[in-house]
C-alpha cells in the first residue's frame, strides 16, 4: 500500500499511455554506464556473429555501412526511469545481418568495445524488432551513447541496447551478462517493469 | 524519516529508520518513491552513505532548482514523515573491505554519496588500503561532511583532496577551475600498484574525468568503475 508523502505534488499529472509503468518522460538523453566512454577507432571497428560451430561472420564498417540502411522511429525506456518517445535512428536490421547465418541456439551474448555483455533470446533480435545503429536523429551516434554503433533492441530496457557493441555469440542457454550479474533483470521487459532481479 | 541535516546550501543528509533493513555494502543506491494524494509517484535513485547491517541509514540529497523529486526531499522533508524505499541495489558499483587494491575515489557535488560510504567501510573495517579521495566542489561551503571527512583524513590510509570550480579558500595555492588531467595525475596511483577507481558525480563530470583517466592509462580496463547521476 503506498505511503501517501504529506506535501509532495509531483510536477506532471497527464496519464501518458505510451509510457510504460514507473518511466518518466524526459527530453534530455541522460547516460547509463558502468565505466568510461570507450575510444573505438573507425578503422579498427568490427561487428561479427559467431555461432557454436565456431563460424564467424565479420563486417567492417565500410561492409556495414554498404548494407541496407533502416531508418528507425522508435520509443526507448532506461531502467533508471527516463523514457524517451518518438527517437529517430539509423542502422542495419539484425535480419539482414542474420540472413547467411546457421545456428540453432536460441540466445545470444552480445560483447561490446569496453567488455561489457548483457543477453538476450535470439527470437528478440529477429522480425524487425533490433538493429545495429550508427545514427541518432541524424547525426552520427555519440560516443557516450554507444557510438560508433550500438544494438538497438527498443521492446527491451535500454541497457540491453548494448553501447559500443562490437558483436554476437550464439549460445545454447540464457546465461547473465555483464549488466543482468550486476543485478539487472535477466530478460527486462519495461511494460512489465522487469528491472531488477 | 529520523532527522535531517543541513550539509551544503543546497544539500542536506537525511537519516531514516527503515525497519527490516538487511544492510547495505558500501556503494550500493536504493530507490525513493513519493506519492501525491492523487496517487501520482515519482521514484528517483539516492545512494546510502551510510555502511553496516543496522537499520538506520543515510542519504545525502542535492536540491535541483527545476527537480521534481530533490527539492521535496531537501526542503519539504521534516522528522516523522514516511518515505518508502527500495533497496538495497547495485552490486557492481561496491566496495568490499576484503578488498585489497589501492583505490581512487573522484568525487563531483553530490557524487561523493556512494565514495563516503566506501571512506566509513575503510575506517570501520580497520582496512589499511590506500585510499585517494579527489573531490570537486563549487567552493568551501559545497562540502558535503565535511568535517567527518577533515577527521578522517587523520588516517594514514587515506588522502583527500579537494578540486574548487567556482571559490577556492583565501589561502589556496590552485585557481579555481574545474578538475583538470593534471590535478588527476597528481593525484593517481602508480600503473604497477594496480589500482581501482570509483568516479561518481553529474554525468558530464563523470565522462570528462573517466576520459581523463583512460588517458592517463594507469587503470586496466574494467578497473574504473562509474556511476553517473544524471543531467548534462
Ligand atoms: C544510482 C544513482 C544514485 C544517485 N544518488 C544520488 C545521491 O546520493 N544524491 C543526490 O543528490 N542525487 C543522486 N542521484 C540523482 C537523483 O536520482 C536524481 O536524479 C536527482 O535528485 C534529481 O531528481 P529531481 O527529481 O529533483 O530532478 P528531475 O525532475 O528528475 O530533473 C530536473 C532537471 O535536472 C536534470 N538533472 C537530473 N539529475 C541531475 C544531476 N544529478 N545533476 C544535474 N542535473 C540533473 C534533469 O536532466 C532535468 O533537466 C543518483 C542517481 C543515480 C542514478
Amino acid at each position: 500500500m503506498a505511503v501517501i508523502s504529506r506535501g509532495f505534488f509531483g510536477r506532471k499529472r497527464e496519464e501518458n499511455p505510451e509510457l510504460p509503468p514507473g518511466q518518466y518522460l524526459t527530453e534530455d538523453f541522460p547516460v547509463l554506464s558502468a565505466g568510461p566512454t570507450p575510444v573505438v577507432d573507425l578503422a579498427d571497428w568490427t561487428f561479427s556473429i559467431q555461432t557454436e560451430s565456431g563460424e564467424v561472420h565479420a563486417w567492417n564498417w565500410e561492409q556495414l555501412n554498404a548494407l541496407p540502411q533502416e531508418d528507425i522511429h522508435t520509443d526507448i525506456h532506461c531502467v533508471t526511469r527516463w523514457s524517451k518517445l518518438g527517437t529517430t535512428w539509423s542502422g542495419v536490421s539484425l535480419d539482414t545481418l542474420f540472413a547467411g547465418v546457421d545456428t540453432t541456439n536460441a540466445y545470444v551474448m552480445v560483447h561490446s568495445y569496453g567488455g561489457y555483455t548483457t543477453n538476450m533470446p535470439l527470437a528478440d533480435l529477429m522480425d524487425g524488432k533490433a538493429w545495429i545503429a550508427t545514427s541518432f536523429e541524424g547525426e552520427p551516434l555519440d560516443p557516450e551513447h554507444g557510438g560508433p554503433a550500438r544494438l538497438l533492441v527498443p521492446h527491451l530496457y535500454f541497457w540491453k541496447s548494448a553501447k559500443w557493441v562490437h558483436g554476437l555469440r550464439m549460445v545454447a542457454t540464457d546465461d547473465p551478462g555483464f549488466w543482468e550479474q550486476n543485478g539487472y533483470h535477466i530478460y527486462g521487459d519495461p511494460w512489465l517493469e522487469q528491472r531488477y532481479w | 524519516m529520523v532527522e535531517t541535516r543541513i550539509q551544503t546550501p543546497s544539500a542536506r543528509s537525511i537519516q531514516l529508520d527503515v525497519p527490516g533493513w538487511p544492510g547495505n555494502i558500501a556503494g550500493q543506491h536504493l530507490d525513493v518513491r513519493l506519492t501525491a494524494e492523487d496517487g501520482y509517484t515519482a521514484v528517483r535513485s539516492y545512494s546510502i552513505a551510510s555502511v553496516g547491517d543496522g537499520e538506520r541509514i543515510e542519504l545525502a540529497v542535492d536540491r535541483l532548482p527545476t527537480g521534481e523529486v530533490s527539492p521535496y526531499l531537501v526542503e519539504e522533508l521534516r522528522a516523522g514523515d514516511q518515505l518508502e524505499v527500495r533497496g538495497p541495489l547495485g552490486t557492481y558499483f561496491v566496495w568490499h573491505p576484503t578488498d585489497t587494491a589501492p583505490v581512487q575515489l573522484i568525487a563531483g557535488g553530490s557524487g561523493i554519496v556512494p565514495l563516503m560510504a566506501m571512506i566509513r567501510s575503510h575506517e570501520t573495517s580497520g582496512s589499511t588500503v590506500p585510499f585517494h579521495l579527489l573531490y570537486s566542489v563549487r567552493s568551501p561551503r559545497d562540502v558535503f561532511f565535511a568535517d567527518e571527512l577533515r577527521a578522517l583524513a587523520e588516517s594514514p590510509h587515506l588522502r583527500v583532496t579537494y578540486v574548487y570550480t567556482r571559490q577556492a579558500p583565501p589561502d589556496w595555492p590552485i585557481a579555481p577551475a574545474r578538475i583538470t588531467t593534471a590535478a588527476i595525475a597528481a593525484d593517481a596511483f602508480s600503473r604497477e600498484e594496480n589500482p581501482v577507481a570509483f568516479v561518481c558525480g553529474p554525468t558530464g563530470f563523470v565522462e570528462t574525468v573517466a576520459d581523463i583517466m583512460v588517458g592517463l592509462r594507469i587503470f586496466a580496463p574494467l578497473t574504473i568503475k562509474t556511476e553517473r547521476f544524471g543531467g548534462k
